[in-house]
């Protein structure tokens, strides 16, 4: 599905990115944590094509395609998707009307169709009843208003309208409460399938009590430095990351 | 396109042309320039007007000698040279017009281009169109349909004509000729506009409408409309405004006066696309108006704009809030791009009591322009329980525009609840972004944000009106995709 490769990424001159690996294949959700400022967010703004950053070596195929060379709405519509860990407000435009224009751009980027209202509707009906998003805040201003929670549950509800093939969450659980936590994930859970393929970025392992992940990755000064199953998420859990810290420390010695 | 910056953004909003750039080749029938008493008595004898008329010109423009320019606003410009301007322009004709087939066909040519094509409007959507080409207005339609109902919509030539009476009484009442510079340079030479008398009781039945152009070069354009909705009456009048591409500086010094006896209600919707100049600031429309309507008891007054054009905007469509209960309005979207400037908003003046006002203004800069916000909140001492909101908005596109709001509030009844918002933002990055991810255009982003920015006022505009301000909203910002 996507394989990074060596990828090396700054901004206003500092480096982020130092080497990054990462496989993620159909069918399987990677988690990544890591200590702040160690890159997370970065790698999501950067596969989704933020401006702000400077890739200076390595590559991304996505789905056959250099993701690299797409621009952001290519890459929307080629099926990445981000759940954004501070999703942007649009005031004056209604939920559906921009989710409809997305879905029909990507359509039509895809020589498809455009969508029918009624089939719309259906749409936006059984989607949001997948992530327990009131009717209201679909026929709302995107995001405008809504609380913490409610930007979140609006993330996954846009994900499940879109149907990515590569879904990267960005710290959706931040700001979560154990009910709206089990939403999304509920959420979440139900949209994987053997097609595709989600990235979960966290800190905390109590999201991954409920998605459960195949694989969990430790991102330390822009490299992936430990990785391994779910259980090594209940073990960062416990022991911080300052044993990965040492481990490192003492490889180099 | 994936490095498509800001810059280019701004850039792109930069290159794009005006689209109404086009002259109509129609000749025309011009006075000499300059302004002085003779040329004044020449403009009211080619109008054929009556005494009262002329003697109303000449003392407005024995007031409007003694007045200076006025240079508050937030513009700069190179005032108009009164002396170089040609104060009346006919588009010849040998006689008038007898049915819509009778109209000169490069005339229908240019309302064709203006996307108003009047067979459409009349077969269509039931629009009364009261066309004025210049300053002669050339084509007046459903005109039997509304005078059935008493309803009297014309040029404001013929009003003088036909109904003295109303004029002789209502012309001046809210803006008289002193108020000032450019309101008293009108009274003195006005060449036409629109006249509308809704009679006691009447809801007007379909929206009035009328499509001002400038079309000749070097002619000043002096609108005057009067709108009077006597009581119990409602109408919604529809204003519309291009013009073709200039070098030189045109002036446009408009009055409009609006009545609102009891209990009655006027809308009046304005779409202005003059031409702005081109991407240097040369050329354009200097758009200098002075729109002011008086609300008695239980009466409303709404005014909302989309401001698109012109290179100079100076213009405050205000309400006078005499009568209790009664209520004013608002709505306006102000756009600048290039060198364009704009120092626009309104003037609430609570003179009854319970009367409330509404300001929404969007301004929205960019390019190297300048979009004020300039308003007036006025609660005079026997206002009691007056309300206001208001709330300004300015989104900046790129960094080399300005946007500026100067709110005054003057309150002189302590029951006054006032209210003001407001905000500045740039158009995100953040928000770009976010749409792009979700598999958007920049373009249809762009129109999506804007579109939502303006929604409050676009929602206030009668439906087929509001279609064709998104559109100009998208074709102002269109350019701004590579």
């Amino acid at each position: 599905m996507i394989n990074i490769v060596n990828l090396h990424a700054e901004v206003e001159e500092k480096k982020i990115l130092k080497g990054l690996n990462l496989n993620v294949k159909a069918g399987e959700i990677h988690a990544i944590m890591g200590p702040n400022g160690s890159g997370k967010s970065t790698l999501a703004s950067i596969l989704a094509g933020k401006e702000d950053y400077t890739v200076t070596a390595g590559n991304v195929e996505f789905d056959g395609k250099d993701l690299l060379e797409l621009s952001t709405e290519d890459r929307a519509r080629q099926g990445l998707f981000l759940a954004f860990q501070y999703p942007i407000e649009i005031p004056g435009v209604s939920n559906v009307n921009f989710l409809k224009s997305a879905l029909n751009e990507i359509r039509e980027y895809r020589g498809e169709e455009q969508i029918s209202a009624k089939e719309f509707l259906a749409l936006v009906k059984e989607k949001s009843a997948l992530v327990e998003l009131d009717s209201k805040l679909a026929s709302r201003s995107v995001n405008e208003g809504f609380s913490g929670g409610e930007k979140k549950r609006n993330e996954i509800f846009q994900m499940a309208m879109l149907n990515p093939k590569l879904a990267i969450l960005d710290e959706t659980d931040s700001g979560l409460d154990i009910d709206a936590l089990r939403i999304v994930a509920n959420g979440v859970n139900k949209l994987r399938s053997p097609k595709n393929a989600a990235i979960i970025i966290t800190h905390y392992q109590r999201l991954l009590d409920y998605i459960i992940p195949d694989f969990v990755h430790v991102l330390y000064d822009g490299k992936i430095v430990k990785s391994g199953g779910k259980e090594l998420a209940l073990e960062l859990e416990e022991k911080g990351y300052d044993w990965i810290k040492e481990e490192l420390a003492s490889n180099a010695d | 396109m994936s490095n498509y910056t800001e810059t280019d953004l701004e850039k792109d909003l930069q290159d794009q042309e005006y689209k109404y750039g086009f002259v109509t080749n129609i000749e025309s029938d011009k006075i000499p320039v300059g302004l002085n008493e003779d040329i004044i008595r020449l403009i009211s004898s080619k109008k054929e007007e009556p005494n009262w008329m002329l003697d109303y010109r000449l003392k407005a423009f024995a007031v409007w000698q003694t007045m200076t320019e006025p240079e508050w606003g937030h513009v700069h410009y190179e005032k108009p040279k009164f002396d170089e301007i040609a104060y009346y322009s006919a588009p010849k004709q040998s006689k008038k017009y007898e049915s819509w087939e009778d109209v000169d066909p490069e005339m229908k040519a240019t309302m064709k281009k203006l996307g108003i094509s009047m067979e459409e409007q009349m077969r269509l959507t039931g629009v009364a169109v009261d066309f004025v080409m210049d300053s002669v207005s050339v084509a007046t339609s459903f005109k039997s349909k509304l005078s059935e109902l008493g309803i009297i919509f014309c040029s404001f030539s013929e009003a003088v004509k036909e109904h003295p009476e109303l004029v002789q009484k209502y012309m001046g009442t809210v803006i008289p000729t002193s108020d000032n510079f450019y309101a008293a340079l009108n009274s003195a030479v006005f060449t036409d506009g629109s006249f509308c008398y809704i009679p006691k009781g009447v809801r007007c039945p379909m929206e009035l409408s009328t499509y001002f152009r400038i079309n000749e070069g070097g002619t000043g354009q002096f609108e005057r409309t009067l709108v009077i909705a006597d009581e119990g009456a409602y109408v919604s009048y529809l204003e519309g405004c291009t013009a073709p591409q200039r070098d030189e500086n045109q002036l446009h010094a408009a009055v409009v006066e609006l009545i609102a006896l009891e209990n009655a209600e006027i809308k009046y919707s304005t779409v202005q696309n003059w031409y702005p100049g081109d991407k240097n600031g040369l050329g354009g429309i200097y758009n200098f108006v002075t729109k002011r309507g008086i609300c008695e008891r239980k009466s409303k007054i709404s005014w909302t704009q989309v401001e698109t054009g012109s290179a100079v905007t100076w213009k405050y469509p205000s309400c006078i809030l005499k009568g209790d209960y009664s209520i004013g309005e608002f709505y306006s979207v102000a756009v600048t791009n290039n060198y364009q400037q704009a120092d626009t908003g309104t003037k609430m003046i609570h003179l009854g009591k319970n009367t409330k006002s509404t300001i929404i203004s969007k301004g929205i800069s960019a390019g190297k322009s300048q979009n004020s916000y300039r308003g007036l909140v006025q609660i005079h001492k026997n206002a009691k329980n007056a309300r206001n909101f208001s709330q300004c908005d300015s989104l900046l596109m790129g960094d080399t525009c300005g946007a500026h709001t100067f709110p005054y509030i003057e309150c002189k009844n302590p029951s006054a609840k006032i209210e003001h918002e407001a905000t500045t933002s740039k158009i995100g990055e953040d928000q770009l972004f976010y749409c792009k991810q979700r598999g958007l255009s920049e373009e249809k982003a762009i129109s999506l944000i804007v579109n939502g920015y303006c929604k409050e006022v676009l929602n206030q505009l009668p439906m087929e009106f509001a279609v064709e301000a998104q559109k100009l909203l998208a074709i102002s910002l269109e350019g701004s995709v590579g």
